[in-house]
């Protein structure tokens, strides 16, 4: 008798049942065995890891040079890597759900209606919350600071413990795969479905714990990346000499300022009606889930601006480095930037016309998101105009933006007509809607990350990417996203519904056939992205560019050495032109030693993050299964190390002036060996990042 | 005097000719401090939008503001609330002007004294009304009066750790620049609480009383 309540105060609802294989060995079929091959999946990849670091004897090097670090640039690169994790997780199950489709027509597929559900969900969340956030928040870290000519974030331990609480979101999301499900009602989350009374299980507290952990990190960060760029720009660098990454990487940050908080708030109250007997959106006693409606797109349209803005400014600096030219319309390009920030808060409703508000609300919303066109079309165009007589060369993130500029354009018109309230009452909610935001989130965010990521590597490990390899899956992906796609807008107009799980209509077979072809040539894409890292990885010696401008590149991040060192620049630049370096290089002024070095305070590693992060991981596992006493400890040792850390006072390390002079005069030397590479030859072996001068 | 040090660079008090350093150090901590603010006003503002939603049609039959609330405590609480204010602005120049210590933690101790009276007041009206059966279980609308209320009350208590750990930062550590910084920024917090709770006070109470 005693042994239940003892259970349950120690574990909470957890129980055997909980793990997918004890299901699997219950209820054996084609569902519940790919529920268990992934869980198997989840902790063999937990373990090959502990295995790896264990073997190579690495675990100081992990923990002293990445866990606790507080370097952006490391920090950057650790959120890029969660970020391909979590992609590589998504595009598997997106692969799935195509296969489900296709295979679902007049009779079941493989999966159970359930597992689809949990399937589209994480899809969802996964891919807005724990891949095209950290892969553009890891970038903006990467890039931001060194391109306005600052030594690190302003708050260097808030950008790891913001890290720190979104990677605890995404362990939460794996874990779930292991113990208990995840939540069944799409990425966003709508009650009353997601309400106790339809959903009892682990899953929706997953999703909550997970997205807000995510979120709150996101706030944090927002507000460090706005005051970093506000307050730490190098003398010179003014508003209009930023370069337009930053300028994104600055709007995209108050954009999260403000849209993070409406989506924190959402699921808090979710949690309450689940938790507490709250009645903030259920269908009994004054709850009304429009508010929940409302609050979520507040946030959730801000946040499709938040994932684009940032990927407009890797298009701007492509279009114009590997166009030898300097952007046309930076103006423009820059108050279309502002424009798209403050409309972006004006449009959410369009996410729900169907809803029951009056016509005119309607209409005003729907104008309000068709004006939203304008200043992306006006970004277009200076991108086009950029490369008019610009010697363009057709590298792979030169072919990402170009293809984007394409395909973006397409998804956008689809855009303008889902803005008309009619014609989204005749096609809302079906796999019209889906193929449109996929049109313009895989070439926009996905393919701008793709060819940041190509941009800006060599920046970050001293070498460049296969070019062969980068090609190769950039066709992939294209033809992929095409034939994936195009059919969904075809199936929408038929009435095919988004999140089906069967089909009775035959006539559908074909399309879902394309569609699924489709999902097979960007899991290629994927797989030749991987197998561009381990050649890159194994070739680096051929592919070197420790002068570390291999692009001939326009702003500052190119002026210093690569990978750059923990204090950025030996000295802070001085910024004459919109395009800094190129200014420099002009006028001989790049690559010269300074009159004398100072010393350089930086911040020491700390603890403190994977600390909290560790704790954040545990306070999200016990809210979800009711572990009370965890639920306590953590939350109280997560405040005691915050008041803890307040009374540390040796938070600052020296990096005397010697050493940043040995390190500076050394690769100042390494640059005077090299040979300048002509563009033609900028993906050859010949390319050692120092770039020729044109006159 | 020159003129840099008479600018005010950042919101809160201006150390600018008393202490340049600190001033200096202050400007991008209380600038970002600034715009963690905006945030947390961003969740006020929705938790003041969807109770003036739920109050309205939210209470399902049961009760309404008008029949729920009465002022004698509210007004008690904003009265400690604004003399809280008011006692963390007298240590706020206690540490602009006198570098006394004694002095500034009397108007911090006072200030947790008023802020923790507000609580009590605040918990005991929570207890009363739940234990009348007028719980945030009971409808839409008391659902958004506990949580926007008691989201206030979140932070006050957040700002009362807060004071306890600076009265102990300035024993430890004394009048130095990390603890200056620190109280500058727990000074505009708690004054922002104040503003929050001034729009509590008349837009749920006056508002909902009348």
């Amino acid at each position: 008798m005693t042994g239940e309540p003892l259970n349950y105060f120690w574990l909470g609802k957890l129980s055997l049942e909980s793990l997918p294989f004890v299901e699997f060995i219950k209820t054996p079929n084609s569902s519940t065995a790919i529920a268990a091959f992934a869980a198997a999946a989840v902790i063999g990849g937990a373990i090959g890891i502990v295995v790896l670091l264990t073997l190579f004897g690495k675990w100081r090097v992990f923990w002293r040079e990445w866990l606790t670090t507080l370097d952006a640039k490391k920090i950057g690169i650790m959120y890029i890597v969660l970020a391909l994790v979590m992609l590589i997780r998504a595009v598997i199950e997106a692969a799935f759900m195509r296969a489900q489709q296709m295979l679902a027509v007049n009779r079941e597929g493989p999966l159970s209606a359930e597992h689809f559900g949990e399937l589209f969900t994480t899809h969802g969340t996964i891919m807005i919350f724990f891949m095209a956030m950290p892969f553009l928040i890891g970038l903006i870290n990467v890039v931001m600071p060194l391109q306005i000519g600052a030594r690190d974030v302003k708050f260097p331990l808030l950008n790891a413990i913001s890290l720190a609480l979104t990677a605890a979101g995404a362990v939460l999301v794996m874990i779930s795969l292991v113990i208990g499900e995840f939540s069944t009602g799409g990425w966003s989350g709508y009650p009353p479905f997601t309400e106790l009374a339809f959903n009892p299980g682990a899953g929706v507290d997953y999703w909550i714990w997970a997205v807000t952990l995510s979120s709150i990190g996101n706030t944090l960060t927002g507000i460090n990346f706005a005051v970093t760029i506000y307050k730490l720009r190098a003398p010179g660098m003014t508003w209009f000499r930023m370069p337009l990454f930053s300028w994104t990487a600055l709007c995209t940050s108050i954009l999260i300022i403000f849209a993070m908080m409406p989506l924190t708030v959402a699921t808090l109250m979710l949690a309450l009606d689940r938790y507490a007997g709250f009645h903030f959106f259920t269908n009994a006693l004054g709850g009304n889930m429009m508010n929940y409606a409302n609050l979520f797109w507040l946030f959730g349209h801000p946040e499709v601006y938040i994932v684009i803005l940032p990927a407009f400014g890797v298009f701007s600096e492509v279009f114009s480095t590997f166009s030898g030219k300097r952007l046309y319309g930076y103006h423009s390009l820059v108050f279309a930037t502002i424009a798209i920030t403050v409309l972006s808060f004006g449009v959410w409703l369009h996410h729900f016309f169907t809803m029951g508000q009056s016509a005119n609300l309607n209409a005003a919303f729907g104008i309000a998101t068709m004006l939203i066109g304008v200043p992306t079309g006006v970004k277009v165009y200076d991108w086009l105009l950029t490369m008019v007589r610009g010697r363009v060369r057709f590298t792979t993130p030169m072919l990402f933006s170009i293809m984007f500029a394409i395909t973006f354009v397409i998804g956008g018109l689809s855009g303008v007509l889902l803005a008309n309230p009619p014609i989204d009452f005749a096609v809302h909610n079906s796999l019209f809607l889906v193929a449109h935001f996929h049109n313009m989130l895989i070439p926009g965010t996905l393919f701008g990350m793709f060819a940041a990521y190509n941009v800006w590597f060599p920046k970050m490990f001293g070498f460049r990417l296969s070019e062969k390899w980068g090609r190769i899956s950039f066709w992939f992906w294209s033809f992929g996203f095409y034939l994936a796609f195009m059919p969904l807008y075809a199936l929408g107009l038929m009435g095919a519904m988004r999140r089906t799980v069967q089909w009775f209509e035959p006539q559908y077979l074909p399309w879902l056939l394309v569609a699924f072809s489709g999902a097979v040539l960007i899991s290629l894409g994927l797989i030749s992205q991987v197998i561009q890292l381990w050649v890159s990885i194994r070739n680096r010696d051929d592919l070197r560019a420790p002068g570390g401008d291999p692009w001939d590149g326009r702003s500052l991040e190119w002026s210093v050495s690569a990978p750059p060192p923990e204090y950025n620049f030996a000295v802070i630049p001085e910024v004459h032109d919109r395009d800094a370096f190129t200014w420099m290089k002009q006028h001989g002024i790049s690559y010269t030693a300074p009159n004398e070095y100072q010393d350089i305070p930086m911040p020491k590693n700390s603890v403190v993050a994977p600390l909290i992060g560790f704790l954040a991981t545990m306070l999200g596992f016990a809210l979800t299964w009711h572990i009370w006493w965890l639920t306590i400890v953590s939350f109280l040792v997560i405040l005691g190390t915050v008041i803890a850390r307040s009374f540390c006072r040796d938070t600052e390390k020296i990096i005397p002036a010697s050493q940043v002079r040995q390190e500076h005069e050394q690769w100042l030397a390494r640059v005077k060996g090299l040979i300048p590479t002509a563009r033609a030859d900028e993906t050859t072996s010949e390319n050692q990042g120092l770039a020729e001068v044109a006159s | 005097m020159n003129q840099r040090s008479n600018r005010l660079r950042h919101p809160g008090i201006n150390m600018g000719h008393i202490d340049s350093a600190t001033d200096e150090a202050a400007e991008s901590l209380l600038f970002g401090f600034w715009i963690f603010l905006m945030s947390d006003l961003v969740l006020f503002a929705l938790l003041f939008a969807n109770y003036a939603a739920q109050s309205q049609h939210g209470t399902a039959g049961g009760p309404t503001p008008s029949s729920l609330f009465e002022l004698k405590n509210p007004f008690i609480e904003t009265m400690l609330l604004l003399a809280s204010s008011f006692t963390i602005g007298l240590a706020a120049l206690a540490l602009k002007y006198r570098q006394d210590r004694a002095r500034l933690v009397f108007w911090l101790a006072v200030t947790f004294v008023l802020g923790t009276g507000f609580i009590y007041l605040e918990v005991h009206d929570f207890v009363d009304m739940t234990s009348k059966g007028h719980g945030p279980q009971t409808s839409g609308f008391l659902s958004a009066f506990f949580l926007l209320v008691g989201m206030h009350g979140i932070h006050v208590c957040s700002g009362l750790i807060w004071l306890i750990v600076m009265m102990v930062q300035v024993f430890v550590f004394g009048l130095e620049r990390d603890v200056k910084t620190r109280l500058m920024r727990l000074a505009i917090f708690w004054h922002m609480l104040d503003v929050v709770w001034i729009g509590i006070f008349t837009f749920v109470y006056l508002f909902g009383a009348a």
